[in-house]
């Protein structure tokens, strides 16, 4: 080993940002990290590009045909009922890998050097769930790209579909942080899958993915409402089909919110008493 | 008064029901490396987690280069440095991306960040390592990395959680040097061990722990001094010259060897100055040695001299019980 020049000057010299700047630039620094991470391990992005796809296949063909009423013409009016939906639970269903891999990441020594370090402590919460921007990325590329080769075709125009795709992504983005808070109260990555699928089934399922909410029984009319898949995927429909779109809009806008200020804090206590 | 570092007074840090720290003080000079001895268990990994802001004491005051660990942990984390007894890098990253990583979130733009990464992976021996994925390196390579990663900021004062367990004897010397240096450099390091060996070799000053309290505080010669200084091993290779070697080891050392059941004699003596008369006493006697050492005493050693539980002229059986106990 050779011996370098090795100035302990005293670190409080550099120049000092804004904290918000800070923390914005420090966990853009760690959602690289994680993005470096997931191009090594690039099967990460099964639930996210093959998932949809199969979702996609096996809905349009198999329920297609008694779905869209029986005849060719009708599959593909389902098609475009179908393909806002698949958006809305695979975006749901991709929520669980963060808290998942959040659970795993944290046993690891590294985490002890972020907490060891002198920034916030959400920067490495804030990283993690940054970096999923790439991963719901790619679920709108794949999920409507797909769609097209299936014959779906938006009936709007290339802002609706932006503003769809920006809706989703921002939906997907404050759901995570439930997912990142159960990562962080479970102590298994298994548990935190468990317990995901629990939440996210009934989601997805009781919702206007699939089907109309006018066919199924009252009390479950009641719940799909509420449910805030069901506002996505009626925000996403009417903005790639048409129709009107500024109620689900808005109760997806509050759905963020509400989500954001209850799980984002809940994340971050867990996170911190987590030792 | 010389300025102090490091002061903590009366830490105290109980898991359930625990008790991993029972009221400790330390004091560490500015500029020096003070080694916090102690076997498994006797918490200090939880002061140095306490120091380094990771862990809340349950009660007790400390402060690091001035600022109050539970008043200004911000303050405290920007000029201290952490190697962790596991090594904290990202497996999933390379070196270099590790480094830089570190040196982003401490504010460095983007090519100081890769000019300091790239001056620490040389210093540490590893710039042909460096875009290969931390995962693939070796236990000692890894442990580089993480005092790497520990320095980026050019800290003030640097913990390091038993830098060298593990490690084999070369690569524990080429820590030592690591060591050495940075202290030459004007940081302040806290180091902890195992081995009364490393403490002697590094140490301005040793405090020994053990079940949560400071059981001894001086400098290596001084705790040398309480606890006798070296010992001296002796196998004779016919093993039944066993009584005429412990005669002539009683009478250099004033005190009964202590026999490991097995034939070989361990006495403690004040200097290496008995040698001779060592040498020569044997060789009158005509008694050929298997081994002959001089060496520091181990922990275990070390704490039955200063918790006083057993002598150590004790048969060996009591030994292992005290082995039982510290490893407890």
């Amino acid at each position: 080993m050779t011996a370098v020049a090795f100035d302990a000057q005293p670190t409080g010299t550099r120049a000092r940002r804004p904290p918000q700047v800070r923390l914005l630039h420090n966990s853009l620094v760690l959602a690289k990290r994680n993005l470096i991470k997931l191009t090594r391990t690039p099967e990460q992005l099964i639930d996210v590009t093959l998932q949809p796809i199969i979702f996609l296949l096996l809905f349009y063909y198999v329920f297609g045909g008694a779905l869209g009423g029986g005849s060719g013409s009708s599959r593909h009016d389902y098609l475009e009922f179908l393909l806002p939906g698949i958006l809305g639970q695979t975006i749901a269903m991709s929520s669980i890998s963060i808290g998942q891999n959040m659970n795993e990441d944290i046993e690891k020594g590294v985490f002890d050097r972020f907490r060891s370090l002198p920034i916030g402590r959400a920067v490495p919460l804030v990283g993690a769930v940054f970096a999923e921007f790439f991963r719901y990325l790619t679920v709108c590329v794949i999920t409507v790209g797909f769609g097209y080769i299936l014959g779906f075709r938006i009936e709007t125009d290339f802002l609706a579909l932006l503003a769809a795709v920006g809706l989703t992504i921002c939906f997907a983005l404050s759901f995570a942080w439930v997912s990142v808070w159960i990562g962080m109260k479970m102590r298994t990555a298994g548990s935190v899958q468990g317990v995901m699928m629990l939440l996210v089934l009934p989601l997805s399922f009781a919702s206007s993915t699939y089907v109309r909410a006018s066919t199924m029984p009252g009390w479950l009319q009641a719940f799909v409402k509420v449910n805030p898949i069901s506002q996505v995927v009626g925000a996403v429909r009417g903005l790639l089909i048409g129709g009107p779109v500024a109620a689900d809009v808005g109760w997806t806008f509050v759905w963020i919110g509400g989500l954001l200020l209850v799980f984002f804090p809940l994340a971050l206590r867990a996170y911190v008493r987590r030792t | 008064m010389t300025e102090l570092s490091i002061e903590a007074v009366g830490l105290v840090k109980n898991f359930g029901q625990t008790r991993a720290l029972r009221g400790v003080d330390l004091a560490v000079r500015k500029g020096t490396v003070h080694a916090v001895l102690g076997p498994n268990g006797a918490g200090k990994t939880t002061a140095v987690r306490i120091l380094a802001t990771l862990l809340r004491p349950d009660s007790g005051t400390a402060h690091v280069n001035g600022f109050d660990v539970l008043r200004q942990p911000g303050k405290v984390r920007e000029c201290v440095g952490l190697t962790g007894q596991f090594a904290s890098v990202d497996e999933g990253l390379t070196g270099t991306q590790n480094l830089v990583m570190i040196g982003q979130l401490l504010d460095l733009p983007k090519r100081e960040a890769q000019a300091r990464a790239a001056e620490l992976l040389e210093w540490f021996d590893l710039t042909e390592a460096a875009g290969r994925v931390a995962k693939n390196y070796s236990g000692g390579m890894r442990r580089r990395l993480d005092l790497a990663a520990s320095l980026v900021g050019r800290p003030a004062v640097i913990f390091l959680d038993e830098p060298t367990t593990g490690l084999d004897p070369a690569k524990r010397e080429d820590m030592w040097d690591v060591v050495r240096s940075l202290i030459s450099d004007g940081s302040t390091v806290l180091l902890t061990t195992q081995y009364l060996e490393e403490a002697d070799e590094l140490a301005d000053e040793i405090t020994v722990i053990d079940h949560g309290q400071v059981i001894a505080n001086d400098t290596p010669n001084g705790l040398k001094h309480q606890i006798g200084g070296q010992r001296l091993t002796v196998r004779p290779a016919d093993l039944s010259r066993e009584e005429d070697l412990r005669d002539i080891l009683t009478r250099v050392s004033l005190r009964a060897p202590e026999n490991d059941g097995r034939g070989t004699l361990t006495v403690p003596v004040e200097s290496d100055a008995v040698l001779p008369d060592v040498l020569v006493s044997l060789r009158d006697a005509g008694i050929v040695t298997e081994e002959f050492s001089l060496h520091l005493p181990s922990l275990d050693e070390v704490f039955f001299t200063l918790t006083g539980t057993r002598s150590l002229g004790d048969s060996a059986e009591s030994v292992s019980a005290d082995k039982a106990e510290v490893a407890a």
